[in-house]
């Protein structure tokens, strides 16, 4: 059931999918390495919150060309050569719905 | 009455039977920091083992620890703005404060009294008696005319109970000095772009802020105020395009070692050396990533070096007598801390992905042991009471 709304979630967002143990890789780097920066709960650290809330009226769009090209002038990297398009797009979009926890 | 006396022996021995450490002392204790359950593992260097775990300690990512200078209580400093204090011989959370929104890490005070975190939300410093844990004294990090308050990184303890500390946000390095902590007195120092993290030099003298916004350490001489925070080891980049940072490096902990300090270049892969006497560029070192942490063994002998990802499965091992790299160990995945024994005979490595902390022997670069561990970050050992800077 929950893997069914996960699926229609994310086939709402953009039809971007990406495979599960893509997933749960994606998750443990965002927990742990973008957790950094941003805290492992993505509550903000040396870089701002990552929350729904925190999030909500940023453009998506925007967002992965922030994943991917960085944030000149600030501490934000550029993640292009470690994250495809498509797994930039998958983290946006679980950040905007919020996102899941490791194991879970 | 006689029987109250046996009954309240009976509670003291209930009493004592909870002490699950028992009757010891704390010189070769430590912690482990299990940052994604919430807990800490008390750990015994010389037996090389697990004593206990002491959870319910919120959100530990990217925290750090200091300990009361009687070595019994370690105080951990939360991201969550939790700072717990740690009784490791009950092996139990002694007391608990939410200080603040959003915190990085402490200090504690040469006379052991006050506990000082840093703050990013709201960003400054809190104080407080290393007893009770009330708060002794609050300094905003304002900067600006506008009110603005900055994030606080690198504080370290000096003597004379005053804290240096530098503002991310604000380019500046500040000493606040607690010695009448109802009445703090803060002096501030402009040093460069974005400092990331600080350090003390062990005899307390020299605070260095590197900066993540420009090539160069700030450095302030703590003897001679007056002359302000220099720029040191400018442009060691010499106009090169840096690598994307993957990982802030950090600078707590002794990265000195004989005459030379030892430090990260950010988004290279080297280290670089300054030689104490006159803070000049003396060597670039090679090495496998992006430093983190460059910490010299406690004889200054040899410094370890691990690195961002996605490097951060390496370990490399410096001789300060040749400059060179004479080691380079694999101890597992997501190598995030590194502590040394009190003297320096082994040092502990917290491999993250791994689950486990291993015991490397310093001489024989042997492993010679491995503790199981959820998701382990930092690992800090009691003998940082007596350091300044720790
Ligand atoms: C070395 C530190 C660091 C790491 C690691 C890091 N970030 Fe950031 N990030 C920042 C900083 C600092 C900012 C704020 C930039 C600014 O001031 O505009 C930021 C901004 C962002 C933003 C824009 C937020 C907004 O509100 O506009 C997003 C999205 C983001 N980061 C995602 C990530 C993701 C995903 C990762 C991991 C793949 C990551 N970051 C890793 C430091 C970091």
């Amino acid at each position: 059931m929950k893997s069914v709304l996960f699926l229609s979630l994310a086939l709402a967002a953009g039809g971007v999918l990406a495979s599960g143990d893509r997933e749960r890789e994606l998750v443990r780097l965002v927990r742990q390495d973008c957790g950094s920066c941003h805290g492992m709960l993505l509550t903000g650290g040396l870089g701002q919150p990552l929350t729904p809330e925190a999030l909500r009226d940023k453009p998506a769009e925007n967002l992965v060309a922030t994943v991917l090209y960085g944030r000149p002038g600030t501490a934000m990297p550029p993640w292009k050569s470690i994250l495809t398009e498509r797994d930039a797009q998958w983290i946006v979009e679980r950040l905007l719905s919020g996102f899941p926890k490791e194991g879970g | 009455m006689r029987w109250i006396a046996v009954l309240f022996g009976v509670l003291l021995a209930g009493c004592s039977a909870q002490a699950p450490l028992g009757l010891r002392g704390t010189g070769d204790l430590g912690i482990v920091i299990e940052r994604a359950s919430g807990r800490v593992a008390i750990v015994d260097t010389s037996a090389r083992s697990v004593l206990a775990r002491v959870e319910g300690l919120g959100d530990l990512s990217h925290a750090s620890a200091v300990f009361s200078r009687d070595g019994r209580y370690a105080y951990v400093f939360g991201r969550d703005g939790g700072l717990t204090k740690v009784d490791l011989l009950l092996a139990r959370i002694d007391r608990r404060v939410i200080q603040a929104g959003n915190s990085i890490g402490g200090a504690i005070s040469q006379d052991g009294r006050l506990v000082v975190a840093q703050n990013y939300e709201p960003g400054g410093i809190k104080a407080f008696d290393a007893a009770t844990l009330e708060l002794a004294a609050d300094v905003p990090a304002a900067y600006g005319d506008a009110g603005k308050r900055s994030k606080v990184v690198g504080l370290a303890d000096l003597p004379g109970n005053r804290f240096a500390y530098a503002l991310f946000d604000a380019g500046e390095i500040r000493v606040t000095d607690l010695s009448d902590p109802a009445r703090p007195k803060t002096a501030t120092y402009p040093a460069g772009t974005q400092p990331y993290d600080g350090l003390v030099t062990p005899d307390g003298r020299h605070f260095l802020a590197g900066l993540f916004g420009e090539d160069g350490v700030a450095m302030l001489d703590t003897w001679q105020p007056e002359l302000g925070a220099r720029k040191i080891l400018a442009d060691y980049g010499r106009g090169q395009e840096k690598l994307p940072v993957f990982k802030m490096p950090h600078l707590r902990g002794w990265a000195v070692a004989g005459r030379k300090a030892y430090l990260p270049a950010i988004g290279r892969h080297e280290v670089l050396v300054a030689d104490t006497a006159d803070w000049r560029l003396t060597r670039r070192i090679p090495v496998k990533g992006q430093p983190v942490f460059v910490m010299a063994r406690p004889d200054g002998r040899q410094v370890w070096v691990n690195f961002a990802f996605p490097d951060n499965g390496w370990v490399q091992v410096i001789d300060t007598q040749t400059g060179e790299v004479v080691q380079t160990l694999q101890p597992g995945r997501a190598v995030l801390h590194m502590e040394f024994t009190p003297r320096g005979e082994a040092v502990w490595i917290s491999a993250r992905d791994d689950n486990a902390v291993v015991i490397y022997d310093t001489t024989s670069f042997a492993r010679v042991a491995t503790l199981p561990a959820d998701s382990p970050s930092g690992i800090f050992f009691t003998t940082r009471a007596a350091r300044t800077g720790f």
